[in-house]
């Protein structure tokens, strides 16, 4: 057991890689054998994670010290320029790896009814799962780097090939938003890494705990000018992928047209991506910035929360309602986040976990509706609930948890988002709670459209929701009520280094 | 401090095996009956094997100069020697391949081929301007014969007429400044040129030279604005000769561009691995300018493009426009970037034209139209090209990401940010039509679904094209350490 222990996240990230390749060596026709291979690489990271859970010192916060990090691997890996492989984890990575683990297990089975190309496609599955255990693992910006561009071409693929009918302009737009933001976080990391020294070798550093650790900045890197403009880069960079008002009309696309584990993938894991790059690099390295930015963030996140709401309100395809309640939650994060106090950063990674769990229960949920009527319109349908009581009574389940009903997950982190940044920003938490009467309009009308009133009699038949599909469900529906009921567990597991994040921020440089 | 003419043969290696090769397929070409049989592809693969041990195994030590200062034996050369054989040796296989040379006189195309290599190894160590001329020239001369080699399609002979004209005119121009450096100096050789010019200060008759020779050597790596020739002559060229000329004479090209130009308008600053301006003329700036517009322009252009072929060829400008970034910096790094560069995109470019060959064999066209449904037609063939076409764009974790990040941290590092954006902005634009291609081939249904073999030796050849761009893209100390060797020995 001591090689796994110590190279714990090396083999979440790589594990799934592995059995891509194994995969790719069985012969055509043996659909099952790849599906129970991909189950099998995907379910190994997630008893990781169990173990990874119950190993995690909740009392360490890391963040910008490498002897609180746990589970640290640290070699050279390109020594001509100084480019390491360092993985850890803290309170900030902790919820996303233990989140990731679970969503890309839940996600394969959830892609067993998948009949074309099924090789190829589970074996783009699981090197996204590298690409997203790997971003939450890196400690090395360009090992961060490799891994997020990692990410992009099989969502590109998985978007463009198994997608719905317009699925080539929404993965090529995907894909040419992310990209344009991820080249201009290369330009930063460049930037970075010649102006400032590792204070153990004196040459230059990738690593991102030194670049948070200011002293190690040269002239050149301390004048403002050049942290706002750098800072920003980032920012466009990480808007680009949360998605952030105005840069979330790739979003839309991308989801409505991805096949659903995809769409669970993408709302689910890759929209944090973009906040945890916030998090773990634009704010302990530019804290000064940060506070100067915090108010303009704070609106955008505002933004975000009303106008997400608004275009759900607007939609008529369920899934494209889903995926801009997406945009609506994820400002929440942002709003935490730019509060800058413990309670609202820990606000923030708790609405990211909590997030996950439930987009990805409603995006699993618009799937099977979606396998059965083969449309999404909220208007076809009507009266469903007499039809199938139990998939009702999950959709329910879920939208309440995603507009916030006390009790479950979500209502824990919105509320700790509000109270955090209430005393910062005032005026703008008030909008944004207004905007929370928005997000219960657009989640209670579809509802009533959907699944009450005169039954629709072309759906009069409709199969129940089957055992595979609860399968996918119920976990993630036991957990949203667990934490929504006793929220501690995952509190201590982010707390201490929400706490440090933001003595970070807030200490003067 | 010369080496004399018979003191130097035995660093002349290379170029011997070279020479003997095109003699040797001369005989064969007149003593066998068939001049169709694949013998002389092989004798060919023989002789530029042989010229690449040879090349590889002469000590270069600290570099020398050899033939009474004609010509340079270092680490710089040797590493354009052998870069361009490899991707010589890649071309013969392709040309064995393609369906296009069947039928047609093999060894008269080999010597062509073989001809412009041994122009290549001169022009990359050439150190005197009228062995620079020359060997340019030898290179320009079999190339037009390349393109039009095949006799009787329309475009293959536009394709030569145009090349001619275009390649006439830009060494006219080039000469002309050539002949300004000698009225001004009196001397051949590249660095007493360059000593004499620190010396005096000619401002305008320096400026006008500089310029004058950009033309010449702008026009062999198909810079903008002197690229008019390339989309042309690689649609008409046959498709190995289009593969050739992507990467042989451009990297031929770079290498007496590095050299002339940071002999002649820079001195090194020795121990800081950084060169001065010796002059007023602020050539690099011109340079930078004439990159931002390569790489632009090509990426632009290419979007429209439908014929695989040519948007390569636009691709191919674009690439020049990124290695030039390198070539402004007067930086050690910026060479090695330049050096490393041209590995990767020696497996990536000649990979992805490869595939061409192979889906072209079949479908007897080379549009993207032709490319759909590839990823069920031909499976593998269809991922190779992909792993080509986004190690093309950049994209971890391919070698082309790696060859990027080099450039574009040494443009950072030198502070030249707006070229850094300009650059970074061009690689999504280039994201978009390389994605064109895959989406043709895997996002699209065929409307002929029957299968394209792959014969095994473009199999064996595709894998050793694909496997360096894959391993280089994790993996890449050892080429960055040859890279960063053979700019060390730069010796003029």
């Amino acid at each position: 057991m001591g090689f796994v222990d110590s190279h714990i996240l090396s083999l979440m990230t790589f594990l799934p890689i592995l059995g891509a390749v194994v995969l790719l060596c069985v012969p055509k026709g043996k659909d099952d054998v790849i599906r129970w291979i991909a189950a099998v690489a995907s379910f190994l990271p997630l008893v990781l994670a169990v173990k990874l859970w119950f190993a995690y010192d909740r009392t360490l916060a890391g963040v910008n010290v490498a002897s609180q990090y746990q589970f640290v691997e640290h070699y050279a890996w390109i020594p001509s320029i100084n480019v390491e492989y360092f993985l850890g984890a803290d309170g900030i990575s902790m919820p996303l790896l233990l989140l990731t683990a679970l969503l890309s297990f839940l996600a394969v089975i959830g892609s067993f009814g998948i009949t074309n190309k099924v090789k190829g496609y589970m074996a783009l599955f699981l090197l996204l799962e590298t690409g997203m255990m790997g971003v939450f693992a890196s400690l090395d910006f360009f090992l961060f780097y490799v891994f997020w561009e990692v990410m992009l071409l099989p969502m590109y693929f998985l978007i463009g090939i198994w997608g719905g009918p317009r699925k080539e302009y929404a993965a090529i737009k995907f894909f040419l938003y992310t990209l344009a933001g991820s080249v201009l976080m290369l330009l930063v990391l460049l930037a970075l890494y010649f102006n400032t020294t590792n204070p153990e070798t004196g040459g230059h550093t990738f690593n991102l705990l030194h670049y948070m650790a200011q002293g190690t900045h040269n002239a050149w890197l301390k004048g403002f000018d050049v942290r706002v403009l750098m800072f920003l880069g980032l920012f466009i960079g990480f808007a680009i992928k949360v998605p952030l008002f105005p840069f979330h009309t790739w979003l839309p696309d991308a989801h409505v047209e991805a096949p659903t584990a995809i769409s669970v993938i993408l709302a689910g894991v890759l929209l944090k991506m973009g906040a945890y790059g916030l998090m773990r690099i634009s704010f302990p390295i530019f804290p000064d910035v940060t506070r100067w930015f915090a108010m303009p963030m704070a609106v955008i996140g505002v933004v975000n929360i009303v106008y997400g709401a608004l275009c759900a309100l607007a939609q008529s395809d369920l899934k494209k309602m889903v995926a801009y309640s997406s945009v609506s939650h994820m400002g929440f994060v942002l709003l935490g986040m730019a509060a800058l106090t413990p309670l609202g950063m820990a606000g923030a990674s708790m609405q990211m976990f909590s997030h996950g769990l439930i987009t990805a229960m409603l995006f699993f949920l618009v799937g099977v509706v979606y396998d059965r009527a083969h449309h999404r319109q909220i208007d076809g349908f009507g009266g469903l609930g007499a039809v199938v009581p139990i998939y009702t009574g999950f959709i329910s389940f879920a939208f309440f948890a995603s507009l916030g009903l006390p009790g479950l997950s979500g209502f824990i982190a919105e509320q700790m988002v509000f109270l955090g940044s209430f005393e910062a920003f005032r005026p703008i938490v008030i909008v944004a709670a207004i905007g929370i009467v928005f997000v219960a309009a657009f989640h209670l009308w579809s509802l009533q459209r959907v699944f009450l009133g005169p039954l629709n009699p072309k759906y009069a038949t409709m199969e129940e929701i089957n055992a595979r599909e609860i399968f996918c469900l119920a976990p993630l529906g036991i957990l949203v009520l667990a934490v929504g009921i006793w929220p501690m567990p995952i509190l201590n597991l982010l707390n201490a280094s929400a706490v440090r994040l933001v003595d970070l921020v807030k200490a003067v440089i | 401090m010369f080496l004399g003419n018979l003191a130097s043969l035995r660093y002349f290696l290379p170029e011997f095996a070279v020479t003997a090769t095109i003699l040797l397929l001369v005989v064969l070409h007149v003593v066998t009956k068939s001049p169709r049989s694949t013998a002389s592809g092989f004798l060919s693969l023989l002789g530029v094997g042989t010229a690449i041990f040879l090349a590889g195994i002469t000590p270069t030590g600290a570099g020398r100069s050899i033939f009474e200062g004609m010509v340079a034996h270092d680490g710089f050369a040797v590493f354009f020697k052998v870069l361009t054989a490899l991707a010589t040796l890649v071309v013969i296989f392709m040309s064995m391949d393609s369906r296009d040379l069947a039928g047609r006189s093999q060894a008269e195309y080999y010597i062509f081929l073989l001809s412009t290599l041994l122009g290549m190894f001169l022009l990359s160590s050439a150190t005197d301007i009228v062995m620079l001329y020359l060997s340019l020239e030898l290179v320009s001369i079999p190339s037009y014969l390349l393109a039009g080699y095949l006799k009787g399609q329309e475009h293959s002979t536009e394709a030569a007429m145009k090349y001619v004209v275009f390649g006439a005119t830009a060494s006219g121009v080039m000469i002309y400044g050539f002949s300004i450096l000698f009225g001004l100096t009196g001397s051949t050789q590249v660095a007493e040129i360059g000593r004499s010019l620190a010396a005096g200060k000619a401002t305008l008759p320096m400026l006008l030279a500089a310029v004058m020779v950009a033309v010449g050597f702008g026009y062999k790596i198909a810079a903008v604005p002197f690229h008019m020739w390339s989309p042309d002559v690689y649609e008409g060229a046959p498709t190995p000769a289009t593969a050739f000329f992507s990467i042989g004479p451009k990297a031929a090209g770079f290498a007496v561009l590095v050299r002339f130009y940071y002999t002649v308008f820079a001195a090194a600053d020795p121990g800081t691995g950084l060169w001065r301006l010796t002059s007023a003329v602020d050539w690099p700036f011109l340079f930078a300018v004439l990159s931002a517009l390569t790489m632009t322009v090509g990426n632009l252009v290419a979007i429209k493009q439908n014929n695989v072929k040519r948007l390569l060829a636009y691709s191919s400008i674009a690439h020049a426009g990124y290695m030039l970034m390198g070539f402004v910096l007067l930086s050690s790094a910026g060479i090695e970037a330049i050096l490393f560069y041209l590995v990767v995109y020696l497996f990536m470019n000649l990979g992805a034209f490869y595939v061409v060959v192979v889906v072209s064999n079949t479908t007897r066209g080379e549009d993207i139209s032709d490319f759909t449904g590839l990823g069920s037609r031909a499976p593998f063939a269809a991922v190779a090209l992909s792993i080509f076409l986004f190690a093309l764009t950049g994209i971890p974790p391919f070698s082309g990401f790696i060859g990027k990040v080099y450039l574009f941290a040494e443009v950072i590092h030198r502070g030249v940010y707006w070229l850094a954006v300009v650059a970074a902005l061009n690689s999504v634009v280039s994201l978009y039509y390389y994605a064109r291609i895959v989406r043709a081939m895997f996002l699209e249904e065929p409307k002929d679904a029957s299968a394209i073999p792959v014969p095994a030796v473009s199999f064996a050849m595709l894998v050793l094209l694909a496997a360096p761009t894959l391993i280089l893209g994790v993996y890449w100390e050892p080429v960055a350490r040859i890279a960063t060797d053979s700019v060390r020995m730069l010796a003029f």
